[in-house]
C-alpha cells in the first residue's frame, strides 16, 4: 500500500477537515454513557446475559442510518486481529477498556468516523462525537440527536433523581463527558502551563496529556474534560469547560505573541532543527517524535514553515503511534525497530508533501 | 534508583528475568515501562477506580447502630450485587443498584460530583415524557410565584393561562 493510500485510511476523515480554532484546538468529543434497564451492566454481567444484551441491541441498530450520518458498521470485537483493535484505540474510536477488558462488545461507526458507539464497554452503549476543532457544542447537538434516535429504541436506565444510570458512580446523572485536544506549545514554552493547570482543575476538570492517563503531555498536547457529571445540566456542563478552553487558547495565543516578539530567531531555531530532525533522522523515539512534530505545527501556526500542512501534527501523532506503525509495515516490531520504522515513515511523509508541490 | 531508560525519573518498577538461567535486571519508571509496553498488564491499575473503591470502603458506621442491617451484606434484588462488592470494585451491577444501595449514595455522589447528588440535565424523551411535563409546571408553578411575589401581575396572569392549559391538557 502507497504511503498516501495508507494515510488517507488512516486518518479519519472527520480529522482531515478544518474546524474552528484549529491552529489550538485539535478536536472537540463528547461522550454519552448510556445503559439498558432490562440488562445487568456489562461489568458484572455473566457471558450468557453479555451475549444475549450484545444480539438485543445489534437487532435493533445494526444497518440502521441516522440522518446524514449514512449506514454505521457493526464491528465486533472477537472478529478483529489484535492488531485491528489496537488502530481503532489509537485512532480513538475505541477505548483501550474495550479492547483489552470487555467480552462480546462491538463498536459501530459511520463512514467518516466522526461517530462510534461502543456497546457492552462499562456501560452497554457509549455514543462518541468527535468535531475537528473547537466544536463542542455541534458535537453535544449531535450526540444529543442520537441519543434521542437509540432511546427510541430502548429502554434506557434512567432514575428522575439520579439521571441516566451508570456503571461507575463518575459517570451518572449526565453520563457526558465533554473534551478537547489542545495544542499549547508556547504555554508550555514559556512554562506557563505550570500555573495554568492547576487553576483549570479548580473549576471541576481535568487536564491531562494525550495518550495515557496521568501521564506527561505528549507533544504539548492535552485533553480538557469535565469532571462532573451530576447536578449540572449537559448545556452548563459544556459551556464551563468551553468557557475555560476560550481563555486557553488566548493565553496560548498572547504567549505565541510575546515568543515572536521577544525571542523569534530562537523560536526559529527550535523549529527549524525540529524539523530537521522529521525530515533527517534514522532512529526516533516516540517522545522526541511527538516533540519536534509539536515544534514544527507551532512553526506552521506560525507561518515561519510554510512547505507543510497544518494537519501534519494531527496525522503523524496518530500514523507514528505503535499499532499503526506496526499495521503500516505489516509486521510485529520491537521497540528499537519501531523507532528506525518511525524515522522512516515520518521522512517519507514529508518527501510526499515536497514531491506534491514540485509536481504542481 | 533512576529508570535505567529515561534517566530522569526515578524507577518505581523493578524486573528481574530468567532466561535459560541468564538473569537480567530491569529498572524503570512507570512511564517507560508503559512505553516498552511488554508484560507490563494493568498499566492503568492506579486509576480513579481505585480511589473511588477507598473511599466507598471509607465509611464510618455512624449510621449502622446495633440493629440495623451491616451496609456490607445489603444485596441488590434484581442482580445479586452486594454493598460490600460495590465497595471493592466501585461500580455498579444494574439499574436497581441505585435504589438498593440509595441509604448510602449521597455521601459518595456528594464527593465525587462536588455537592450534587440530584441530576439536572437531559430527561430521555420517550421513557421521560411524564417526569418532563411534571418538570414544566413545577417550574412554571415557581415562576408565577415569583411574579406574584414581586407584584407583577400581568406576567403572572400570562403564566396561569399555561399552567391551566398544561393541566387540562393532562387530564384529557
Amino acid at each position: 500500500m502507497s504511503l498516501r493510500n495508507f494515510i488517507d485510511k488512516a486518518v479519519s476523515p472527520w480529522m482531515q477537515a478544518d474546524g474552528p480554532d484549529s491552529d489550538i484546538v485539535l478536536s472537540s468529543r463528547i461522550r454519552l454513557a448510556r445503559n439498558l434497564s432490562e440488562f445487568a451492566f456489562p461489568v458484572i454481567a455473566s457471558k450468557q446475559q453479555s451475549e444475549k444484551a450484545l444480539e438485543h441491541i445489534k437487532t435493533r441498530i445494526k444497518d440502521q442510518s441516522y440522518h446524514t450520518l449514512g449506514k454505521f458498521e457493526w464491528i465486533q470485537m472477537d472478529e478483529l486481529e489484535p492488531i485491528e483493535k489496537r488502530v481503532l484505540v489509537e485512532k480513538h474510536l475505541i477505548s483501550p477498556y474495550l479492547d483489552k477488558d470487555s467480552k462480546y462488545s462491538a463498536v459501530l461507526i459511520n463512514e467518516s468516523e466522526s461517530v462510534s458507539i461502543m456497546v457492552n464497554e462499562e456501560d452497554h452503549l457509549r455514543i462518541q462525537c468527535l468535531f475537528p476543532g473547537f466544536q463542542l457544542n455541534e458535537a453535544l447537538t449531535l450526540a444529543n440527536g442520537i441519543d434521542d434516535w437509540i432511546e427510541e429504541k430502548f429502554n434506557y436506565a434512567f432514575d428522575e433523581t439520579r439521571g441516566y444510570l451508570t456503571s461507575c458512580p463518575t459517570n451518572v446523572g449526565t453520563g457526558l463527558r465533554a473534551s478537547v485536544m489542545v495544542h499549547l506549545p508556547a504555554l508550555m514554552i514559556t512554562q506557563r502551563m505550570n500555573r495554568i493547570a492547576p487553576a483549570i482543575n479548580q473549576f471541576g476538570l481535568a487536564v491531562r496529556g494525550i495518550y495515557g492517563e496521568g501521564s506527561e503531555a505528549l507533544g504539548n498536547v492535552f485533553q480538557i474534560s469535565n469532571q462532573i457529571t451530576l447536578g449540572k445540566s449537559e448545556e452548563d456542563i459544556v459551556e464551563d469547560l468551553r468557557g475555560v478552553v476560550m481563555q486557553l487558547i488566548n493565553q496560548e495565543k498572547a504567549a505565541r505573541k510575546d515568543l515572536l516578539k521577544m525571542s523569534k530567531v530562537q523560536l526559529e531555531d527550535r523549529v527549524y532543527r525540529s524539523y530537521g530532525i522529521l525530515a533527517n533522522s534514522r532512529i526516533i523515539h516516540s517522545k522526541e517524535a511527538a516533540k519536534c512534530l509539536s515544534d514544527v505545527r507551532l512553526g506552521i501556526d506560525l507561518e515561519l514553515i510554510d512547505e507543510l500542512p497544518k494537519t501534519i501534527l494531527n496525522e503523524l501523532m496518530v500514523l507514528t503511534q505503535p499499532g499503526f506503525l506496526q499495521h503500516y509495515f505489516r509486521e510485529s516490531l520491537t521497540p528499537d525497530e519501531r523507532d528506525i520504522r518511525r524515522a522512516t515513515l515520518i521522512r517519507e511523509r514529508i518527501q510526499l508533501e515536497n514531491s506534491d508541490q514540485s509536481t504542481d | 534508583m533512576e529508570c535505567q531508560e529515561c534517566h530522569i525519573r526515578p524507577a518505581t518498577l523493578h524486573f528481574t528475568k530468567i532466561i535459560n538461567g541468564n538473569k537480567t535486571e530491569v529498572h524503570l519508571c512507570e512511564e517507560c515501562a508503559r512505553e516498552k509496553g511488554e508484560g507490563f498488564t494493568g498499566s492503568n491499575a492506579f486509576s480513579i477506580h481505585n480511589l473511588l473503591s477507598g473511599l466507598l470502603n471509607f465509611e464510618q458506621p455512624m449510621s449502622d447502630h446495633g440493629a440495623e442491617e451491616p451496609a456490607q451484606t445489603i444485596q441488590c434484588s434484581k442482580c445479586g450485587l452486594t454493598y460490600g462488592e460495590f465497595a471493592r470494585i466501585g461500580k455498579f451491577g444494574c439499574d436497581e443498584c441505585y435504589k438498593a444501595f440509595n441509604n448510602k449514595l449521597n455521601p459518595i455522589l456528594r464527593k465525587v460530583h462536588s455537592g450534587n447528588t440530584t441530576h439536572t440535565g437531559k430527561i430521555p424523551k420517550r421513557i421521560g415524557k411524564d417526569i418532563s411535563a411534571r418538570r414544566k409546571l413545577t417550574d412554571l408553578k415557581r415562576q408565577l410565584h415569583e411574579h406574584v411575589e414581586r407584584e407583577e401581575f400581568e406576567e403572572a396572569a400570562k403564566i396561569r393561562d399555561v399552567i391551566r392549559e398544561l393541566e387540562n391538557g393532562g387530564e384529557s
